[in-house]
């Protein structure tokens, strides 16, 4: 299969999180969102309640598609960044260990340069925790999947 | 290519509706929003044209309950069934985890059904995937319209491998859930199997 599931377990997520809490800090920036290429969320950082990170993922997602299906268009590899401005609030985009979008959302409080800055230094953090994590030997955590029954699913959809 | 996170106990899957242009793809995915408790579900995203056309997609997020501790997130997507939207079809194809096929049953759309079928598994290939492979539905849409094809006709051309079919009429809703219930279900049976 070209796209192995991707599991992700305690101690990688908390690193991740880890990670985006500090460019969170450092980048003074409202909030940073780490998304997959299938528009999944897996972490986030300096979310308010209003914002719908489930929707923005998935659109975040599609956005890197089709810049990507554009790259391909013009037989260029991939385009790693990408920077929409508005007026109150920009969003930088980034892709980390070709699978990973690191997802900036910023306003007047901090500058395109220093977010730029910062992001360089977590994509490469984020992109040895998700090295690593590709490496990892599927654990026994699996297993749990394994006992699914008929029953589990069924009882899922109720009567 | 679903995605598992043991650390929030959650299992997100990916389901992507395909089929020719106006089969009711959209319909199915607005139905499924309607008749979902607000706890159940996310935002229903359609990026469309103007007149309602779908452009890229179609996304809503559904939360189906728990199984085993884990949370199961189903995300439905559809494609744009316009024949010149391929390239965006292929797009959406990636990370796919079950494709349910959307037929529309009306006579005059019969050909456009078969282009649409081989569209699909020519797309799938090409992401590495096969549609004999993966979990697979039909539904055979607008059965309540008179120029209905009979169903045998249907089976006969486009579902020569036997897979669950449905005969729907996604504007009432009849057939759409049993078909999302159908294709989950294959997605989590794979899951079982070790994805």
């Amino acid at each position: 299969m070209l796209n192995p599931q991707l599991a992700l377990y305690d101690e990688e997520l908390t690193e991740i999180r880890e990670v985006a809490d500090r460019l969170h800090q450092d980048s003074r920036a409202r909030t940073i969102l780490i998304v997959d290429k299938n528009g999944q969320l897996i972490a986030a950082s300096g979310v308010d309640a209003e914002l719908d990170t489930t929707s923005l993922s998935s659109l975040v997602a599609g956005n890197v598609a089709a810049t990507g299906g554009i790259a391909k268009l013009i037989e260029e590899e991939e385009f790693t960044g990408q920077y929409h401005e508005g007026k109150e609030i920009s969003v930088h985009m980034t892709i980390v260990a070709r699978r990973i979008i690191l997802v900036v959302l910023f306003d007047k409080n901090t500058t395109q340069g220093l977010v730029r800055l910062r992001v360089k230094k977590a994509n490469e953090a984020l992109t040895t925790i998700f090295d690593t994590l590709a490496a990892k030997p599927k654990g026994a955590q699996e297993d749990v999947f394994k006992e699914i029954t008929d029953e589990d699913i069924d009882n899922l959809f109720g009567p | 290519m679903s995605f598992i996170n043991y650390s929030a106990r959650e299992i997100n899957c990916k389901l992507v509706y395909y089929g020719p242009g106006l089969c009711g793809k959209t319909t199915n995915l607005q139905f499924i929003y309607s008749k979902t408790r607000p706890e159940s579900k996310g935002k229903m995203i359609s990026l469309a044209t103007e007149t309602e056309r779908t452009l890229f997609f179609d996304f809503l997020p559904l939360s189906l309950g728990e199984i085993r501790g884990f949370k199961t997130r189903f995300h439905l997507y559809t494609v744009p069934g316009q024949v010149f939207y391929d390239a965006s079809r292929k797009l959406i194809l990636k990370g796919v985890d079950g494709v349910c096929f959307v037929a529309d049953s009306q006579l005059e759309r019969m050909e456009a059904n078969i282009e649409s079928l081989d569209n699909l598994r020519f797309n799938l290939e090409e992401q590495g995937y096969d549609l004999d492979k993966i979990p697979y539905v039909i539904q055979y849409n607008k059965r309540d319209l008179p120029s209905a094809v009979p169903l045998e006709e249907l089976r006969a051309t486009l579902n020569t491998n036997n897979v669950p079919e449905f005969e729907a009429c996604a504007v009432t809703g009849e057939g759409v859930f049993d078909t999302l219930k159908a294709l989950a279900k294959q997605v989590l049976t794979e899951l079982r199997k070790g994805g």
